[in-house]
């Protein structure tokens, strides 16, 4: 394994905040006292004048922010993600969205991610309500090597953004030449006979499950996907007129998530292939470790797989 | 100061409040009470304290003002336009359909707003943010931020000071428009949240409370304000609907209807002629 995917997520953003900042003077970091959660601490010691711990106030520390970005700085503001969203929504929709701000917000142990912090903390809506924002645009790298490969693209986009962040060790999809554009989804393992659209720590998952399938005799197509908004229809589009089947696969609620958008893409481009999809009901979040939660939220390979194969056996 | 200097802002706050009333009664509703709370505060800033050029509305040294009371944009407005940001004509579309003048603060519409306001307690956070960016970029500007006292209930507001506070912003000034009136009656009825003298002290502010309608002693303050080694904060006492008979002191001016018929008979003498 090569030594970035050796790192944690979080290692590869604050050395990529670190790296850019040397030579980008418009980066600040801001904070909500989840400094040693991110790792940020190591841009404070090489950075001080522009690293800004705002205390528990997250909605403050969203306004601040926009105020710092209309002076022309590009805040980079991190929390877990139902307090970097949910928890402040009317200050991006207007301090950020509404007045065209550049601040990257940054959301960390999204959906069952949060394990044992539990219900309280775990954001199965956080891609519905950052989607809603006009003009933002919503980012999921799901390894090291796409956030590192992302985080330089994220940094020249001049406009809101909402990158939904893993903070641990993950399990690597891409090699270090990968070629990862922002704006497009990757085809990371081929196949003909359903596509498997994946995000986040759903992106592994559909990876084992297609090599699975396969065995069983179903060659499924998997498409990694990064960018929930804008979404790379051309690829989605193309892939499912290819393979006449689809399954979605999201750590976030069923309602108003990558299967919602990808549903509604197909039906208004007359591609009414079988479709069905992964992700999580209409319920809270609740303790327990990764493993346990994609069990009891129906997130595992497995679920894939059968999801997968009701596809496959409702094409015509 | 000199006289002739106080006199003639005076004369211009009386101008800038007819031009807010008159563009409120064009359109035929508007937040009159607050806009014109806060008319002698905009005169003091825009015509005397603060370091700003119409001429060049987006200059990185600039002093910023930000009314995060933004309902009292028709007041802010007006500022404006007699500063020369823009034609004064442009004021008779506030509100219109596709007007570039909307009811709450824009400052991607109208040239001289520093950030947009209207949901309550986000300017300041805001404005905190550019006083921020002022000590991290090692720039002299001065940062004011204009809050309602009703405004204040939002816990935001607490937020903000609470860092302005900490961070020790002292290029920042929270003014705080003490006008006494919200939406649903008085402060004091609705939910009381003065005194704000004893709170922001609390909050690590130097606190000074003025006439909210004596521009001299505005102008003193801010000026104390500029030289002073702290954080600062300013309790403007005013009245709501200040200036205009049928609103003074009501807290029904927040947003009223006002027509142009009522304009000769509704206002008091001095303010409007």
């Amino acid at each position: 394994m090569s030594d970035i995917q050796n790192k944690e997520m979080r290692q590869v953003y604050v050395d990529n905040l670190i790296k850019y900042s040397k030579l980008d003077r418009r980066i600040v970091v801001l904070e909500a006292d989840l400094m040693n959660c991110i790792g940020t601490g190591k841009f404070r010691d090489t950075f001080p004048r522009r690293f800004i711990n705002c205390g528990i106030a997250e909605a403050n520390m969203i306004g601040v922010a926009a105020g710092l970005a209309s002076c022309g700085k590009v805040p980079f503001c991190s929390s877990f993600s139902p307090f970097a969203t949910r928890r402040c929504y009317d200050q991006i929709a207007v301090s950020v969205g509404y007045t065209k701000q550049n601040v990257k917000i940054v959301g960390t142990d999204p959906g069952i991610m949060a394990q044992v912090n539990g219900g309280t903390h775990m954001s199965f809506e956080d891609v519905a309500l950052m989607t809603q924002v006009p003009d933002m645009i919503v980012v999921e790298p799901c390894d090291c090597v796409c956030l590192d490969k992302l985080f330089p693209q994220i940094l020249n986009c001049d406009k809101p953004m909402y990158i939904r962040l893993q903070r641990k060790k993950t399990p690597a999809i891409y090699d270090d030449n990968a070629k990862i554009d922002l704006f497009k989804a990757n085809t990371i393992v081929e196949g003909s006979d359903v596509t498997i659209i994946a995000c986040g720590i759903m992106v592994h998952r559909a990876r084992t499950a297609a090599a699975l399938l396969k065995q069983q005799g179903i060659s499924a197509r998997v498409i990694a996907l990064h960018t929930y908004k804008p979404l790379d229809t051309e690829t989605i589009l193309n892939a499912c007129r290819e393979t006449g089947a689809v399954v979605t696969c999201e750590n976030h609620h069923l309602i108003g998530g990558l299967g919602s958008e990808v549903a509604a893409l197909l039906m208004q481009n007359d591609v009414l292939i079988p479709m069905t999809r992964v992700g999580i009901g209409d319920r809270y979040g609740e303790v327990g470790k990764e493993a346990y939660l994609a069990e009891v939220m129906h997130l595992t390979e497995q679920d894939i797989i059968e999801k997968a194969k009701e596809a496959v056996s409702r094409k015509k | 100061m000199e006289t002739s200097t106080i006199e003639s802002l005076y004369q211009k706050a009386d101008l800038i409040r007819k031009m807010c009333i008159e563009c409120i009664a064009n359109f035929g509703v508007g937040h009159i009470g607050g806009s014109s709370s806060i008319i002698e505060l905009l005169t003091a800033l825009y015509f005397k304290c603060a370091n700003i050029d119409p001429q060049n509305p987006n200059d990185p040294n600039r002093d910023r003002i930000v009314l995060s009371k933004g309902h009292a944009a028709p007041g802010l407005y007006s500022a404006l336009a007699a500063r020369g940001y823009f034609d004064k004509k442009l004021l008779l579309t506030l509100n219109q359909n596709g007007t570039s003048l909307p009811s709450h603060a824009d400052m991607l519409k109208v040239p001289g707003v520093d950030f947009t306001a209207g949901s309550l307690g986000q300017g300041i956070s805001a404005a905190v943010g550019m006083a921020l960016n002022g000590k991290i970029s090692g720039k002299k500007y001065r940062t004011y931020a204009i809050v309602g006292d009703g405004e204040s209930q939002e816990g935001q507001v607490w937020e903000a000071l609470m860092l302005a506070g900490a961070k020790r912003l002292t290029r920042f000034t929270v003014i705080i428009d003490n006008n006494k009136m919200q939406i649903d009656g008085t402060t004091d009825e609705v939910c009381k949240v003065e005194p704000f003298e004893s709170k922001l002290r609390a909050f690590g502010f130097k606190v000074y409370t003025v006439d909210g309608h004596n521009i001299e002693e505005i102008i003193e303050t801010i000026e104390k304000c500029n030289r002073s080694r702290m954080t600062t904060a300013i309790v403007l006492n005013t009245i709501k609907g200040k200036g205009i008979k049928c609103c003074e002191g009501h807290y029904k001016s927040h947003s009223v209807s006002f027509t142009p018929e009522m304009l000769a008979n509704e206002c008091t003498g001095e303010v409007l002629k």
